[in-house]
């Protein structure tokens, strides 16, 4: 790969019960999640999690409750302590820090968003916004100056001074957000962000994250059980299932080529010609001259279904920022829009 | 001869029994017996006595009576009295300056700066012109049925003893809080502390002290009412919402910034819940201490059951329920106040 990884995980286990490292040997033999738990009584969180996480890019974690998705983005910044394993930030073993450089770490690298908020509800929003740098022993009137500044961008300038729970749950979150905008770290962990959120207030907010991060190229990782949001966000999408990595990818590729019965079953219920983009589905230029018209290489398969008024024998030309790359026609998106494998036997794996 | 003679005789211990019979002073039932002329009458069956250390001593003399029992425990405890002493004295010798400052300044100032403060400080603490009102009359009423001085008494040693449980009880919650060894150990103590009858304090207490210093009830007081603010305050910083928590600690806030800057505030309502159990349970104990020597209206109870001057009694009785009345209210309606600063 060209650039460093930003965060990588590598060879991550998680074991939770009494002598999580006794269970170990076990583990690494292959004892699947079910027998470990009747044999020897101890929970498999995380096996053998391999990510890397480029710089300035977007990592949405997917998976359902119980996969182990919290427990993994805890991992990062420690909260939680693995079995096994490395997490490695900027080629540091964040594993190998002591008290002191792991403080620094939380302090001045991570920021985190939490799906409750965890706004402190005995300070304004101010101060809340402030808190990040507070705690690294900034000056206050410093701090707030900052803070002020990431309140208004997020949309929440004069609400300084109201207290969290005079808020609604979006402006809470926004307060959250703020919050860790306001750390000024280069990494950014958001743990079910939204999901506590009602459904227009999160396409809202997942507006807003697209927004910042198409100026401030924050690697984030961003955790959900939602998979339009996931495909909505992700630059990289990791979906994870019963504490093991089942795919990871560009979230275009795992659609269009989903490897598991798991995702297939997952997929086959999105409305792919919203997610899908013409970058995925479109040829190269091979001699085709007629071309129906200009689309951008980011614009999704509804948009063209809606410029072509259902006309499957037009072409169009691809571009990007101006420059041709590719041909899109309308056949090959048709195809594109049928499930890789008809999933009419839905109810099997649920 | 008493009833369990043959028991000894069958299990061959007669000679042991015999072996120190030194003859220590006789027991009342012994010198009837002696003075019945030794008469023996078989005890019917029906009146078999337990097999208690007095009823033994009576057939085997090796055998010690309760009451060697009872002052062997009180040389045990004697003994151990000076070097406890040595190390309690020292210790709590502030409590002593303390409670005889503050009844000294609450004495000397006079009433008309007295009544005047403690209205301000009730206004400051309440904000409720109602609050300031009753506890205006109500002292007001004390004066002038000359209760003045003995319930200004009672209100002092209030404050210092409260004053010392909040400076001991929250930091022992905190400690508390954050180990969960600590918290098993000291549970028991606290249970006992608050199950055991008030009399029962006193007793080693009054030997450890003497009775002419203050901290003689100034210690059973704190002992007894230190329990709940301890209590809620380790609660109350264990019931902070962990996510909070956790966003302290990805944050990367040191253990003092959390305690300070999170857990502490948010723990204050429930620390102030256990600040208003330990005022009205200092109230309590400040009666019962009378016994020991500590003044206010506690005094004038006593006498009033001493004396059986059933006035007296009644009328100072009133008194104290007027005070706990007050500092009930007036505590609660601070809690309220910072409960409404700080929502959840």
């Amino acid at each position: 790969m060209s650039k460093q990884a930003k965060v990588s995980i590598k060879g991550l286990y998680k074991i939770f019960g009494a002598t999580p490292e006794a269970m170990l040997s076990a583990v690494y033999d292959g004892i699947g999640k079910d027998d470990l738990l009747e044999q020897h009584g101890h929970v498999l969180g995380l096996q053998d999690i391999n990510v890397d996480m480029a710089p300035g890019e977007t990592t949405v974690i997917m998976g359902l409750s119980g996969s182990g998705k919290s427990t993994l983005i805890r991992h990062l910044n420690r909260l939680i302590e693995p079995t096994a394993g490395e997490v490695l930030i900027d080629g540091e073993n964040v594993l190998d820090y002591d008290e002191a450089q792991l403080r620094r770490l939380r302090q001045e690298k991570m920021s985190m968003v939490f799906q409750k908020f965890a706004l402190l509800p005995h300070r304004t929003v101010l101060q809340n916004a402030a808190m990040a740098r507070i705690v690294r022993g900034e000056e206050e009137a410093d701090a707030e100056k900052a803070a002020a500044k990431w309140l208004d961008r997020v949309g929440l300038a004069g609400f300084e001074d109201h207290y969290p729970h005079q808020l609604s749950g979006g402006m809470q979150q926004r307060v959250g957000i703020a919050r860790a905008l306001a750390s000024d770290s280069d990494i950014m962990l958001m743990d079910e962000a939204f999901s506590a959120l009602d459904p227009l207030i999160r396409t809202d907010m997942q507006d807003l994250l697209l927004e910042l991060q198409e100026e401030l190229h924050k690697t984030i990782v961003f955790i959900t059980h939602d998979l339009d949001e996931a495909l909505k966000l992700a630059d990289h999408l990791v979906i994870l299932k019963d504490g093991y990595v089942v795919q990871q990818g560009e979230p275009q590729h795992i659609l269009l080529n989903p490897n598991d019965p798991y995702i297939e079953d997952f997929v086959s219920d999105i409305n792919r010609a919203r997610v899908l983009r013409v970058r995925s589905v479109m040829k190269p230029i091979n001699g085709t001259t007629s071309f129906e018209g200009v689309v951008d290489a980011d614009d999704n398969l509804e948009k063209l279904i809606e410029i072509s008024g259902g006309d499957t024998t037009h072409a169009y030309k691809v571009q990007r920022d101006g420059e041709d790359v590719g041909v899109l026609k309308m056949k090959d998106l048709v195809r594109a829009l049928v499930p890789a494998v008809p999933s009419s036997d839905e109810n099997t794996l649920r | 001869m008493a009833t369990y003679d043959g028991m000894f005789e069958a299990l061959g211990l007669s000679d042991w029994c015999e072996k120190d019979s030194s003859g220590g002073p006789m027991t009342m039932a012994q010198l009837l017996a002696q003075s019945n002329g030794g008469a023996e009458e078989k005890t019917p069956f029906w009146e078999t006595p337990f097999p208690s250390l007095d009823e033994l001593n009576q057939s085997c003399d090796a055998i010690a009576r309760t009451r060697d029992m009872t002052s062997w425990v009180e040389n045990l405890f004697l003994s151990v009295k000076d070097g406890l002493k040595l190390v309690l004295d020292p210790i709590t010798q502030p409590l002593s300056w303390a409670l005889d400052g503050s009844l000294w300044l609450f004495e000397t100032l006079p009433w008309f700066v007295v009544i005047p403060a403690l209205l301000l400080i009730v206004w400051f603490a309440t904000r409720s012109l109602a609050l300031v009102g009753g506890v205006a009359v109500s002292f007001l009423f004390l004066a002038f049925i000359d209760h003045y001085t003995p319930a200004i008494q009672t209100l002092s040693i209030i404050f210092v003893c409260t004053g010392f449980s909040v400076a001991l009880g929250v930091p022992i919650g905190i400690l508390m809080s954050r180990s969960d060894t600590l918290q098993r150990i000291s549970l028991p103590v606290l249970d006992m502390l608050q199950t055991l009858p008030t009399f029962v304090y006193l007793i080693p207490l009054i030997f450890l002290f003497s009775v002419t210093e203050s901290k003689l009830y100034g210690v059973a007081i704190i002992l007894y009412a230190i329990v709940p603010v301890i209590r809620l305050t380790d609660l109350g910083i264990r019931l902070v919402d962990k996510d909070v928590i956790e966003a302290a600690d990805a944050f990367g806030m040191t253990s003092r910034q959390k305690l300070f800057g999170v857990q502490i505030p948010l723990a204050l309502p429930n620390i102030m819940a256990g600040v208003n159990q330990t005022i009205m349970m200092s109230l309590a104990m400040v009666v019962i201490a009378s016994l020991v020597s500590a003044p206010g209206l506690g005094v004038l109870v006593l006498r009033g059951i001493r004396n059986l001057e059933l006035g007296v009694g009644l009328v100072s009785g009133f008194g104290i329920v007027l005070l706990a009345i007050l500092l009930d209210r007036v505590t609660k309606a601070s809690l309220n106040r910072i409960n409404a600063a700080q929502p959840r």
